[in-house]
């Protein structure tokens, strides 16, 4: 599906300063179906590589692949974008109808898809994102969750078979942030969507099937959800953490007690063998 | 004349004759948005509170349940439909000339407060807010200096663009523009919002920071419960306008299917500490960090 090569990008420079390198050569590798989720601290450069993975940029040296067509390549830029949605942050800078289901309708429109398809299209979106009943609403009664499945139906309405979402549920409250990430496990595990979700909560990645951890325009770690929160140290070192419940099982290591390294979730804290030996 | 000297050196009491012991009380205060109208909106509805001088406060709520109104009330930015509110026991709507003081006193940081930052260069926007104030260069410098010293910015941050700043370094430039006006209470809507766990650290612990070392009164909006729980003692839950729950993290995180409800969470540890006490009721609820969590998993190990 994505198969980039030594990516590399440098933001120009202006006046005396040196041009910014964000990315070092990230080799990555992406396959149909699959749920990525990317980690970093801020200015790691996963919003850069993101931003590639549209044509939004491209790539300064290296090759990127989508679906074998090279981003560098104008020709393909209008197939890639259709290939690959985006949302980001804010909800508030991508609805830009009056009325939810004109929004979800801007995408094909533009396409050229047919009103009768656009239609179709718009009510399948709704519906795959639980926001049918308010195809009417107006976006601005909305809430935050809410606008971003809006987003997301607006993406999904042009049927791309990969979505990349840049930090959606960094502005969400507890309850949106839910919202946003059970539309997004749905589309994985239901419809087979290939999705790359940047994010800053461990929570959130830890429901992944990959992580990839961006240091610095580097690509480093590049593992399961296990495997990766298992080194809490090297994470913490990377100015990233590990879910809660991770962290309290390392340290209660520490203390001596025999608690599996890789727990993600408080069911499977709940069914370690030294912890039910204690219940 | 008389009104600038007072401009000029605020008095933690300034005119306040009747002495009050709560820094910020609201009396039964309502707002009620486009009244009258088709799209009349009751946002805030019949809220009391009181709040100490040196108090730090977390005002948690899902988003629309009324915390960014509630807390435009606190400098004066919106005026309550009806209700009082007083500053240092004093009515702030009864004198308008005073309400410039009043927004000088309560500090407000914005949501992504960093997209505020204007000037080009990092000491001149945190010197803008003082340079209005009337102040001296000199006193104006002096505050810019240790209000960015606070915020953990040194030196070699003065002269830079603000672009040129990491995202957590940004806000905290930001949080310092607020500072130098030296307001007695700082209230900060979700200060942690869109930046990494070390950002998130860094900002947290610089507010803390405030709130020991310079013993501001300080307000924390915010969606995240850990911040909640691992900065304030004094928790206060928003939902369709009204406070509905005031008590310390303890006591609000042991209603957990309450906060659910109403669209909000308890920290991670702190539901995993309810689950391990269903099955276990030897194992204690109401600890929400993982040393706390640990030590009490520790001591059934070893008694």
């Amino acid at each position: 599906m994505i198969l980039g090569e030594k990516l590399t990008f440098e933001y120009a420079a202006y006046d005396e300063t040196p041009p910014v390198l964000t990315l070092k050569g990230v080799d990555i590798t992406v396959k149909a179906g699959e749920f990525i989720a990317i980690l970093g601290h801020n200015g790691s450069g996963k919003s850069t590589l993101a931003k590639h993975l549209n044509a939004l940029l491209v790539p300064a040296e290296g090759t990127l692949w989508i679906k074998g067509a090279d981003t560098k390549d104008a020709e393909n830029t209008w197939r890639i974008r259709q290939t690959v949605g985006m949302v980001f942050q804010n909800p508030d800078n991508q609805i830009i109808a009056t009325i939810v289901e004109e929004d979800v309708a801007f995408g094909p429109e533009n396409l050229g898809v047919k009103p009768t398809e656009i239609r179709k299209r718009v009510d399948e979106s709704l519906a795959a994102v639980g926001m049918s009943e308010h195809s009417l609403a107006p976006p601005h009664h909305l809430s935050g969750g809410q606008k971003q499945r809006v987003a997301i139906a607006g993406v999904l309405a042009m049927h791309p078979e990969c979505i990349v979402l840049d930090e959606p549920t960094a502005m969400l409250d507890p309850s949106g942030r839910r919202e946003v990430m059970e539309t997004i496990t749905k589309l994985n595990r239901e419809s087979g969507m290939t999705v790359i979700l940047i994010t800053h909560f461990m929570e959130e990645a830890a429901q992944a099937d990959r992580i990839l951890v961006m240091d610095d325009g580097v690509l480093v770690m590049n593992d399961i959800p296990r495997n990766i929160f298992r080194q809490a140290e090297a994470m913490q070192k990377l100015g990233l953490g590990v879910p809660g419940v991770t962290e309290l099982a390392h340290e209660l290591r520490r203390r001596g007690l025999d608690v599996a390294d890789d727990v993600l979730t408080i069911e499977e804290f709940m069914s370690d063998k030294a912890i039910k030996s204690l219940l | 004349m008389k009104a600038q000297t007072n401009r000029l050196n605020p008095q933690p009491n300034e005119g306040a004759e009747e002495t009050s012991p709560y820094i910020i009380e609201l009396r039964q205060i309502s707002h009620i948005y486009n009244e009258d109208s088709v799209f009349e909106k009751r946002a805030i509805d019949n809220v009391s509170l009181k709040i100490k001088a040196g108090e730090m406060v977390a005002l948690i709520g899902h988003t629309g349940s009324g915390k960014s109104t509630l807390i435009q009330h606190l400098n004066a930015l919106l005026k309550p439909s009806s209700g009082m509110v007083l500053i240092n026991g004093k009515d702030i709507h009864t004198d308008k000339a005073k309400l410039k003081s009043i927004r000088q006193r309560v500090g407000l940081v914005f949501q992504y407060p960093e997209h505020q930052l204007f000037e080009a260069e990092v000491f001149k926007d945190v010197a803008f807010g003082p340079n209005q104030m009337g102040l001296t260069e000199e006193e104006v410098n002096t505050r810019v200096k240790s209000a960015l010293e606070v915020v953990g910015l040194d030196e070699s941050c003065y002269h830079k663009s603000p672009f040129e700043l990491s995202g957590g370094q940004k806000r905290r430039a930001a949080i310092a523009g607020v500072l130098a006006m030296r307001p007695e209470i700082l209230i900060l809507d979700e200060p942690t919002a869109g930046l990494d766990p070390r950002g998130r650290d860094e900002i947290l612990s610089q507010i803390k920071h405030m709130h020991t070392k310079l013993g501001l009164t300080i307000i924390l909006v915010s969606h995240s419960m850990d911040d909640a729980a691992r900065l304030t003692d004094r928790i206060l839950v928003m939902n369709k306008g009204c406070i509905i729950c005031d008590g310390t993290p303890i006591e609000v995180f042991a209603q957990g299917e309450m906060l659910k409800n109403i669209g909000l969470d308890v920290p991670q540890i702190s539901s995993l500490m309810t689950c391990l006490h269903e099955k276990n009721s030897n194992l204690p609820t109401g600890i929400f960090s993982v040393e706390a969590a640990a030590d009490a998993i520790m001591k059934l190990v070893r008694p």
